[in-house]
């Protein structure tokens, strides 16, 4: 992982202004550079931070609660940058050629090019979804997405709700969703109790946290919010909507009317930047995925490019600020530019000491294993290509297939709109389970571009057909 | 077929035919083989059609292939018709039509001259001036001034056709091996002795199907073919409503377009790059330019997105015409690669002719054209450019 420091006169670029890309940004403007800030949304912030649209007024403590006063740093930082970064907002990055990032301004749908010598890939994360019966009747949404939703638009995703899956999200959410006045009318946990606590000696570590998820679930429980363990989820029930969510626990079914459903099972990296890029790819235990390497400062396998954040493993939003600022002095290292190495150091091991509470959460939201064997023939996997669960055991068995790429060219699995950005893992976890592999060698799929579905719009309109347009092509390969 | 064991060494085995390569081509010539009795083993170094012959546009078309390619691709045109009964499946295989059309006078001139020629190999293809075919395709903009339409052309879907082929070929006895490359080839005056890493295999007779790396297999036997490799662009949309109900392509070479039952279209056009010796990317200019002419050309697209690209490494030849038939050099070596951006439709009937070459000692179906020992003969100006225009 050597990155040459000659040469190098382009300001660096960053993809994501979530917490990693702005603590970035900040150490290169600090060092007196002037970097590219690229971001498909509206404002900086990121996920966690997402801050609310335009003449939305709601105080920092009602939308951030706990984070307020990280939220508000982020955004005074974010505001701070405007006028000393080249600030992209609504700028999507979809495809690398070369040293050069195909962007896409998403308002007017134009095409920009932006050419790069040192990259910084901040590009967070999304729920990690396991389908069950019914995931795709409207009404059911990613705890992300039910989360979203409140935070930006200050709407709730029905009137009575229910929350399931598993992750630190979860509780938070259901939370959030009281606060605001919604009826939730339960908690699933996918995790047995005694996760929780056979996972809390070890959280201990980081008091903060562990205080802050207890005091979630208190809130809840005071507030005589059901909350169950050990909670299955098996079919969102409904004809035209959402009308009821279906459960099992220790063999008994169980079934609650609720006219919205928020799930996920903790969260996945966005990585197919990285992987266009080219950057290596290792299997990564914790996240049970393929992820790309980064050195203890954030260099990846690929010279010039930087990995900070959720984008390269889940590791919550404090570490991603400080992933992002170690990414951004790796950047000033290798241009040559002299760095604060104490402060380095206090980073790394403020990542490192993250990284061992981050293993506990996985003890206390254990990923729920039995998923692939217990899901049902029925169910719909790949909602872009309405491929169901079935049909995917079928042919893995069928055509002893081993490998996730082949699985997708016989099954049209992560083929659609999110080209398995949503439905790859869960297709991963039945693969392991047809094939007798291991998650970590049925494979990932390899990332195509575009990173999100591109609009013809992006080109400009032709009037009048000439000739002259025609792609040389030397023979016509239909 | 023999397997031999021995023990600290690695698995040997011994049969009639060993064919490099499993892409449509080489898996048809398994099966057709296993249909005449044959015994094979089919060594392929990645997954069977896994390569081009599984990423391609999937246009199975006539119209529009050199003379010399006619008879054989009319003699696959009769395979494409018995495809499930083949393969064990339909292979999303429809005969939507392939519309050919030109933009200027000198293109219609072109589709005029070659329907003629066509019309002489039964390959019938009716001339659409300017006003029938608005009239019969009106979802195409006015930019095209007429075309030439070919009504039983058509296209399926690479993915599931090529390796159902393999499947198919492995059904009936062929023993497949994925993910075994081939090192190296040695001769010992009577069979050939093909090294994998994992395996060891002898028999009396060879095919070469490794496609765009089939000259390399070429080159083991001092035969040299000028083949380049070339990395055609592919794009998918979102599904859309049905619009297109014919196969598209274009006078002199530009983007072609179909689109699939569930409403996806897929549109070809310009070149990517390769990544790798195995590995290409689709190139940005080529895809934006791609875009740019496809939402001239069919209207219907102005609000589409597209979700997926990608490329694929196929191998051309000067004269665009393949390589197919013994080696010159070794007998019991037959190669069948470097189909140039055209080899799935008649990949099956090459698998047909390679069988009957190995087992009838000919076939019925002109190949002289592909003989391996053209580029000896020829002239050192066609061996320079490997990239000719597309005028047929
Ligand atoms: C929906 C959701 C809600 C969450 N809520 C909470 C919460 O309430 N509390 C909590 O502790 N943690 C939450 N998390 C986790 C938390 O968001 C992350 O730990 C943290 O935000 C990571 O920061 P980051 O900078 O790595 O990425 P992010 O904050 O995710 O920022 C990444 C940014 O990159 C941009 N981006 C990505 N790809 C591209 C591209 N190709 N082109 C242009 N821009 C791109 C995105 O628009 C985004 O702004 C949530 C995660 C998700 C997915
Ligand atoms: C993007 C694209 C679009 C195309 N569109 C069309 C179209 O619409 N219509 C059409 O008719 N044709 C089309 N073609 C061409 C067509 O796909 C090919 O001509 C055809 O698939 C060739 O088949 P093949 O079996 O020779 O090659 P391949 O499918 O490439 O198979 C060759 C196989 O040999 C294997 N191999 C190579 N070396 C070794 C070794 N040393 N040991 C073991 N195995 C080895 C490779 O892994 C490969 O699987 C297109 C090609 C591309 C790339």
């Amino acid at each position: 992982m050597s990155h040459a420091a000659s040469l190098t006169t382009l300001p660096p670029v960053i993809v994501g202004a979530g917490p990693a890309g702005i603590r970035a940004a900040e150490t290169l403007v600090r060092a007196g550079l002037r970097p590219v800030l690229i971001d498909e949304a509206a404002k900086g912030g990121g996920q966690i931070y997402r801050q609310q649209p335009d003449g939305f007024q709601r105080p920092a403590k009602a939308l951030y609660g706990f984070e307020a006063s990280r939220a508000e740093a982020i955004h005074a930082s974010w505001r701070a940058l405007l006028d000393q970064v080249d600030y992209r907002p609504h700028t999507l990055v979809w495809n690398s050629e070369g040293d050069e990032l195909d962007l896409l301004q998403v308002r007017d749908q134009h095409y920009d090019g932006q050419p790069w010598q040192q990259l910084i890939l901040a590009t967070g994360a999304t729920d990690r979804i396991l389908p069950f019966s019914g995931w795709t009747l409207p009404g059911v949404y990613t705890l992300g997405a039910a989360q979203i939703a409140l935070k930006y638009q200050a709407t709730a995703i029905g009137s009575r709700v229910v929350f399931a899956g598993t992750g630190p999200l979860l509780y938070l959410i259901a939370y959030q969703y009281a606060k605001a006045g919604v009826e939730v009318a339960a908690v699933l946990d996918s995790a047995p109790f005694s996760a929780k606590w056979q996972a809390s000696a070890s959280m201990l570590r980081n008091p903060p946290v562990f205080a802050k998820g207890l005091w979630y679930l208190g809130w809840l429980k005071a507030r005589g919010i059901r909350i169950e363990y050990d909670a299955h989820l098996l079919a969102a029930s409904g004809e035209q909507r959402l009308d009821g969510v279906r459960w099992r626990q220790q063999g008994q079914e169980h079934q609650l009317d609720c006219e919205g459903l928020g799930f996920g099972y903790a969260l996945r990296s966005e990585t197919q930047l990285a992987d266009i890029l080219d950057c290596r790819f290792a299997f990564d235990e914790l996240n049970r995925a393929w992820l790309p390497v980064r050195d203890a400062m954030g260099r990846s396998s690929r010279d010039g490019v930087y990995l900070a954040g959720d984008g390269a493993g889940i590791m919550g939003a404090d570490a991603a600020e400080w992933a992002g600022e170690l990414a951004a002095l790796a950047v000033l290292q290798d241009r040559g530019m002299s760095v604060d190495r104490a402060r380095i150091h206090q980073l790394q091991q403020q990542l490192q000491r993250t990284r061992q509470f981050r293993e506990a959460l996985e003890g206390a939201f254990p990923f729920p294993e039995q998923w692939a064997h217990e899901v049902a023939d029925d169910v719909v996997l790949c909602r872009c290509e309405n491929v169901t669960v079935g049909e995917v055991r079928a042919l893995i068995g069928e055509l002893s297939l081993q490998d996730m790429n082949r699985l997708k060219a016989h099954s049209r699995v992560g083929m659609g709109r999110c080209q398995g950005r949503m439905c790859g893992l869960a297709a991963t976890e039945l693969l392991a389970i047809g094939s007798g592999q291991s998650v970590a060698d049925a494979g990932r799929l390899r990332a195509q571009a575009p990173v999100k579905p591109l609009p013809y719009a992006i080109t400009p309109t032709v009037q009048q057909w000439s000739p002259s347009l025609s792609v040389a092509e030397e023979a016509e390969h239909d | 077929m023999t397997d031999i064991h021995t023990p600290g060494s690695k698995r040997t085995l011994g049969t009639d035919v060993i064919i490099i390569g499993g892409g449509i081509v080489g898996a048809s010539a398994a099966l057709a083989l296993r249909q005449k009795g044959v015994a094979v083993v089919l060594l392929e170094r990645d997954f069977c059609g896994s390569r081009s012959s599984g990423i391609n546009y999937g246009g199975v078309r006539r119209q529009g292939r050199l003379e010399a390619q006619l008879p054989l691709s009319q003699r696959a045109h009769h395979i494409w018709a018995r495809l499930p009964e083949l393969i064990g499946i339909d292979g999303e295989y429809v005969r939507s039509g392939h519309l050919k059309l030109g933009v200027n006078e000198r293109d219609m001139a072109s589709l005029e001259n070659y329907a003629q020629m066509a019309a002489r190999y039964e390959l019938p293809l009716e001339i659409l001036d300017q006003q029938s075919l608005r009239r019969r395709f009106p979802w195409i903009s006015p930019t095209a001034l007429g075309g030439s339409y070919c009504a039983e052309d058509g296209h399926a879907n690479p993915r599931l056709v090529s390796p159902a082929f393999a499947h198919a070929a492995r059904r009936r006895g062929a023993q497949i091996f994925d993910q075994t490359p081939v090192s190296s080839i040695e001769h010992d005056g009577q069979r050939f002795i093909v090294e994998c890493p994992q395996l060891q295999v002898r028999a009396p007779l060879l095919i070469n199907c490794a496609g765009a790396w089939g000259h390399r297999i070429a080159e083991w036997f001092d035969e040299q073919v000028p083949l380049q490799v070339s990395c055609p662009n592919m794009t998918v949309t979102e599904p859309l409503p049905l619009f297109m109900d014919a196969s598209i392509g274009i006078e002199g070479g530009s983007i072609y377009a179909r689109q699939v039952s569930r409403g996806n279209c897929v549109i070809g056009g310009g070149q990517g790059y390769t990544t790798s010796d195995t590995t290409a990317r689709p190139g940005r200019e080529a895809i934006l330019e791609l875009m740019k002419i496809a939402s001239a050309l069919f209207p219907a697209l102005a609000n589409a997105h597209l979700i997926r690209f990608w490329s694929g490494i196929e191998g051309n030849i000067p004269d665009r015409n393949p390589v197919v038939g013994p080696s010159h050099t070794t007998p019991g070596l037959f190669h069948g690669f470097g189909f140039c951006g055209a080899g799935f439709q008649i990949g099956p009937a090459v698998g047909e002719v390679l069988a009957e070459l190995i087992d009838d000692g000919h076939t019925p179906t002109p190949i002289d054209a592909f003989a391996i020992n053209r580029f000896s003969t020829a002239s050192s100006t066609l061996m320079s450019t490997c990239i000719v225009s597309g005028d047929e």
